[in-house]
Order: structure tokens, then C-alpha cells, then sequence
């Protein structure tokens, strides 16, 4: 067992989770910095596929892709180390808070952090797509693949797990041989 | 609610949850909501709208947070653990069955080739679909829109990192609340 590289995956993953707001896609940048930029951990495409099997496989997607990239990293203690990183700050936070949270949100200081927040969220988010965009968008037929499901989720607000299981069938379809 | 709910159902039900949603948090909380508020009852309407507010305030995957407040308000401390084991457990044992086992197998597979293939844009057009929607909702007014376009803009020129991103955006908040 590799200490020091258990702890540096349970450290990745506590920052992960503790700078992580508005859910799972939000933390991609992030991810990315810690996983790709910083330790080459992961190649941008294996990276890019942990997100798409967190996303056909059920349970919160920063949990899939921790213990996911835990495991390819330093098997199932490594899986193990980066789990409990990516959910100890939430459990540290709300078991120390406790009841005061709600008091604490609404606290007038509180709201308008938020408010300027969520466009920093929503940037993340928009960045995250641009650079998994730049992996997976290698031809015209991705190209395709991707306006398409945009459009049918925007359209029809289908739930993201039929729109993975979509793209895996257009996937089987148009592979180029 | 009267009689105390067992840890052991607590656990069951957000098992249940765990292993059964997908799709991510976004999608989780809804099935949340309707376990907790209209099958079970443990929490009202209300409530749950309170609870939704602070899973979103706070850092960390939403299903988690919002099943740890649950728990904790059912049986206290003890109660949010158990919830949010019950949350984690399932994704982490899927998860390391398929690292393990199924994908060595057939990754090289000119199969799993193809669905990944598609797999990848498909991702990326679920990232686009949350940003878009998000953006439908917050970036109303024209503060919203010009931070966004101010944060978007610098991270791609200058490679901001992601929690300078946030810090710069709550910071931009706070100042534009005390001159307004």
C-alpha cells in the first residue's frame, strides 16, 4: 500500500469536494486541474469516458468518478481514499453546522456571495463542456451526435441517462471502420 | 411524526435511492423528494423546499448533502451518517465492479470502442444542456450576465483556476450588494 499516494488522492478529492457547488458538473474544471493538469494521473479521454460511465451507472456523479478514478490510480484502497475525500467535507460542514445551517444560510452576508456564485458556476460549467468538447468532438459525426442530444434535451428535458444511453447507440452506428 | 424511524429503514430507503437513481444529482433530488415527502412523510413540502435551499448553498455532490440533511433532521447526527451511507454505498460498489471486473474485459473491445465513441459527445451535450438551463434561470439580470461573460472570458485567456473563479465570482457578489 502506497501511503503517500493515498493521501495525496484523499486530499485531491476533499478540495474536489469542497470547492465543488451547483453539483457534479461544476466540479469537471476542477477535476480536471487535480487529475489531468496537475498530477497526470489520467489521459484527457480516459478522463472523459469516467464521466460518461458515471453517468449510465447510478448515484451521484463526483462519487462515481472518485471512487472510479480512485481505482484506476491505486486499486480498491486508492477507490476507497478518493470516496471518502470527495464526501468528507460535505459530512464535516453539515455535522458540525447542524442545525444552526439554515440560520447560517440566510445569514444577509450569505445571499449575495450566492448570488454572484451561481454565474461563476455556470461559467464553470460552460468551460467543462468546451474542454471535454475539445476531446470528444473529433469529427463531423460527433460534432453531429452532440448538437442533436442538445437539442432533444433542451426540447424535451429527457433525464441524462436515456441521453447517454443515445449517444452510445449513435456511437455503434456511425464508429467510423 | 410520532414514532422514531429505525436507522435501519433510513438506511434501506436512501440505499434504495442510491442504487436506483440515474442521471446525477438533478436527478436524484426529485426521486428524494418523492420518497421522503409523499411516500414516506418523513418531511413536508415545506421543509423539503428549506432543505433544497442549503443542499445547493453548500459544497459537495447534492444528493449527498441533501441526504445527510434528511437524516440528520429524522435522527439526528447518527442519522445523517447513516443516510449518506446509504447514498455513497451502492455508486461505490457498482463503480468498483465495473473498474475491476467488466471493464478490463472488454475495453479493447471494437464494441466498447463504438459506444464510447458516442458516449463522449453525449457528455458533452449533457455539460451544454446544465449550462444552458442554468443560465435560462440565474443569469437574468444584467449583473448575472456580464459576470458570467467577465469570468468565462478570463478563464479562457488566462487560464483562471476553478476556485478563483468562484472566490472572484461570490467576491463580485458581496460588492455589488453593498453599492446596490
Amino acid at each position: 500500500m502506497n501511503l503517500p499516494l493515498l493521501l495525496t488522492l484523499f486530499w485531491s478529492f476533499f478540495k474536489v469536494g469542497l470547492f465543488s457547488f451547483g453539483g457534479g458538473y461544476a466540479m469537471i474544471p476542477l477535476m480536471e486541474s487535480e487529475i489531468i493538469t496537475r498530477y497526470s494521473w489520467l489521459s484527457p479521454s480516459e478522463f472523459i469516458d469516467i464521466i460518461a460511465i458515471a453517468e449510465t451507472t447510478p448515484g451521484p456523479i463526483a462519487i462515481n468518478s472518485a471512487t472510479y478514478v480512485g481505482y484506476q490510480i491505486a486499486g480498491l484502497t486508492g477507490s476507497a481514499a478518493a470516496t471518502i475525500g470527495v464526501v468528507a467535507p460535505s459530512l464535516l460542514i453539515l455535522l458540525a453546522l447542524g442545525t444552526f445551517l439554515v440560520k447560517a444560510v440566510q445569514h444577509p452576508r450569505i445571499e449575495p456571495a450566492l448570488r454572484g456564485l451561481r454565474p461563476a458556476i455556470i461559467a464553470l460549467i460552460l468551460l467543462a463542456a468546451i474542454s471535454l468538447g475539445k476531446t470528444a468532438l473529433v469529427d463531423r459525426a460527433t460534432v453531429a451526435i452532440a448538437a442533436l442530444l442538445f437539442l432533444l434535451a433542451i426540447r424535451f428535458r429527457a433525464n441524462p441517462f436515456y441521453l447517454i444511453i443515445a449517444g452510445a447507440i449513435l456511437g455503434l452506428i456511425f464508429y467510423p471502420r | 411524526m410520532g414514532n422514531k424511524i429505525s436507522f435501519l429503514r433510513l438506511l434501506l430507503t436512501f440505499l434504495k435511492i442510491g442504487a436506483f437513481t440515474f442521471g446525477g444529482g438533478y436527478a436524484i433530488l426529485p426521486i428524494i423528494q418523492e420518497e421522503i415527502v409523499h411516500r414516506q412523510k418523513w418531511v413536508d413540502t415545506d421543509d423539503f423546499m428549506d432543505i433544497l435551499v442549503i443542499t445547493q448553498s453548500l459544497p459537495g455532490p447534492l444528493a449527498l448533502n441533501c441526504s445527510l440533511i434528511i437524516g440528520q433532521r429524522l435522527r439526528g447526527t447518527t442519522g445523517g451518517l447513516v443516510a449518506a451511507l446509504g447514498i455513497i454505498l451502492p455508486s461505490f460498489l457498482i463503480i468498483l465492479l465495473l473498474a475491476a471486473f467488466l471493464l478490463p474485459l472488454i475495453r479493447d473491445s471494437r464494441l466498447v470502442q463504438a459506444i464510447f465513441y458516442g458516449l463522449r459527445p453525449a457528455v458533452v451535450a449533457l455539460v451544454v444542456t446544465a449550462a444552458w438551463s442554468l443560465g435560462q434561470e440565474f443569469l437574468k439580470d444584467r449583473f448575472a450576465l456580464a459576470l458570467f461573460l467577465v469570468l468565462v472570458t478570463g478563464s479562457l485567456l488566462f487560464r483562471l483556476h476553478p476556485v478563483l473563479l468562484l472566490a472572484l465570482g461570490g467576491l463580485a457578489g458581496l460588492l455589488w450588494s453593498k453599492k446596490g
